[in-house]
């Protein structure tokens, strides 16, 4: 499949090789995380007066389905600042390495190395997500918890165990950089099986080793790769590239496909037309029992979430597979059918969810500019933006535009 | 179901230009069944008088349905807080406050299917609190589930082979 070669551009690598700019994004996403949770903690309890609502479930959400995610794959990791503080200490650096740092380094449990963990985690923020999405105070709680949680479990396990095995938005993003356009892989494998430092892994005074704990010279999909570029800065033979591809390029590959893979695509696919019905649907009843959290009526929605995601979704996906295996007099096992088809809802899980930020992207966008001029809801006016009135935008393309990105998306499971 | 294995290479060629225009038919099929207007005529154009009634975090009813050119006059009245009514692309908004009536009249001129959302913050839930104004069919919908269907048999096709 056709590759371009990012890195051979000099001054592209010069950029991706540097610590600088990685650290100076870092920074800035962590200072805007710092005031997101401040807002949402101590702020104004509505929402669309509070940063933390806007910023996370508007501004960011927004940025995150429909350009981070789809075009750089996990580039958002690279940059996200909740594991960065567990990071930091465990490394004993903030920039270059060479600190020494605090840390028991113990190594993730065997039976946890799989993505059932985000796939519980997605359950659970889905379970609450009427009232995580609409009252600052959750949102708030919920990001302290998971900056709390990522530098506990740094100091407890060795280099990103959270971003890997725990971060539900982590496995997310995992899952559907398969179909992104940028990858990073070794330029000739040959090199690597004669290379017995694998200072890619290890790691040496100019890199870490993969705080992924990837292994360059077995990637061949990007579910397990942050795009950190410490394998670009640590390997001694020049062996790391950083490429260009077509989207979607890691859909065919075979490697990586598992049972927890793919009721975690399940997961997603339920998930977002659950909150489809929850979010953009008419009906108010619905609406209210998914955020009266312990009514009766939050359980039959906790109910149909569950039983829909888990259930019913992938038990219809298995009685496809299992007509598609009688129709090919097929004698593969069903369980591997399943798990080795179940990759073609990748691509229309993500257009789903693309389709789903859309409805509310740009309807919704300007309450950025409000609170942008007044984030804690009390009444400051710092850039003259805080009074400007709601105002939707592009609504008159934004059905069309769903529309579309659905189509694309059943297109390119289908083929 | 035929196996390219035992087939010669000229068979092969030639399956392979009739699958290349099998898939130019379904793309432009799919392309018509998008873009292709429909002539339809309309009953002449009315008056429609629709009473929404609003409560957190819904209207009642949820979608109103008009042909284009109808004179539309919705009166809104709210059952417990401040509620508001924004018809998407049109522009147009109106607020109640509880116990009281508001009125917004204007002509359905343009085809589609468009939100209703409230226009006062009114709780939690205001930002989905959504309906629909249906003006004519939803094309649109109908349209997707056409070029949907083709997708399926698409895939149908590709799994055949």
């Amino acid at each position: 499949m056709m590759r371009y070669e990012l890195t051979q551009i000099p001054w592209l690598k010069r950029l991706l090789v540097s610590r600088w700019p990685l650290f100076l994004a870092r920074a800035v996403t962590l200072a805007g995380f710092v005031l997101t949770t401040v807002a949402g903690l101590i702020g104004s309890p509505v929402g669309s007066h509070n940063f933390a609502i806007i910023f996370v479930w508007i501004a960011w959400w927004t940025f995150l389905k429909l350009i981070a995610l789809p075009f750089g794959g996990r580039a958002w990791c690279s940059i996200c600042p909740i594991p960065a503080m567990g990071e930091w200490i465990q490394q004993g650096a903030l920039v270059e390495p060479g600190g020494k740092g605090l840390g028991l380094g113990r190594q993730w449990p065997k039976r946890l190395r799989n993505v059932w963990l985000p796939t519980l985690g997605f359950g659970v923020i889905g379970l609450f997500s009427a009232v995580t999405l609409t009252q600052p105070r959750v949102t708030g709680w919920v990001l302290l918890g998971f900056i709390l949680l990522a530098a506990v479990l740094s100091l407890v396990f060795e280099r990103r165990a959270f971003c890997r095995h725990v971060c539900p938005i982590g496995g997310f993003i995992g899952l559907y950089s398969r179909v992104a356009p940028v990858e990073v892989r070794v330029r000739d494998r040959s090199v690597c099986a004669e290379h017995e430092d694998k200072t890619c892994v290890t790691g040496n005074a100019h890199g870490y080793g993969c705080p992924w704990q990837a292994s360059p010279v077995s990637l061949t999909q990007n579910t397990n790769c942050g795009l950190c570029m410490e394998c670009l800065r640590s390997c001694s033979r020049d062996n790391i590239v950083v490429n260009l591809r077509p989207f979607g390029a890691d859909l065919a590959q075979r490697a990586g496909r598992s049972l927890d893979q793919a009721y975690f695509g399940f997961m997603m696919l339920g998930s977002v037309v659950i909150y489809s019905a929850v979010m953009l649907g008419t009906w108010g009843n619905l609406k209210t029992a998914a955020y009266n959290v312990g009514t009766p009526g939050w359980f039959i929605y906790v109910g149909v979430l569950l039983a829909f995601t888990l259930g019913v979704l992938p038990g219809l996906f298995l009685l496809a597979v299992r007509a598609g295996r009688a129709l090919a007099r097929s004698k593969a096992s069903l369980k591997k059918a399943f798990i080795a088809q179940s990759h073609a809802i990748i691509p229309l899980g993500l257009m789903a969810w693309v389709a789903f930020t859309i409805s509310f992207a740009f309807v919704k966008f300007s309450y950025v500019w409000s609170v942008l001029s007044d984030p804690f809801g009390w009444g400051w006016n710092l850039f003259g933006t805080a009074q400007l009135p709601w105002t939707p935008y592009l609504s008159s393309i934004t059905p069309l535009l769903q529309v579309l990105a659905l189509l694309g998306g059943l297109v390119w499971t289908s083929i | 179901m035929t196996n390219t294995k035992y087939q010669t290479p000229a068979l092969r060629a030639g399956a392979s230009v009739t699958n290349i225009k099998f898939q130019i038919a379904l793309v432009v099929l799919a392309i018509a069944v998008l873009v292709v207007p429909v002539p339809l005529t309309w009953a002449a154009p009315q008056e429609r008088h629709v009473r929404i009634e609003a409560s957190q975090f819904q209207f009642t009813p949820s979608v109103v349905s008009v042909n284009p050119g109808d004179k539309v006059t919705i009166d809104l009245t709210t059952t417990d807080v401040v509620h508001g009514l924004y018809v998407d692309d049109y522009g147009l908004n109106i607020t109640a406050d509880p116990g009281q009536t508001t009125r917004l009249t204007f002509v359905a001129d343009k085809a589609g299917t468009f939100a209703l959302r409230c226009f006062a913050p009114c709780g939690p839930l205001h930002p989905f609190m959504v309906g629909k104004l249906n003006v004519g069919p939803n094309w649109l919908l109908w349209r997707a589930m056409g070029v949907a269907g083709i997708a399926a048999f698409a895939g149908f096709w590709v799994l055949r082979k």
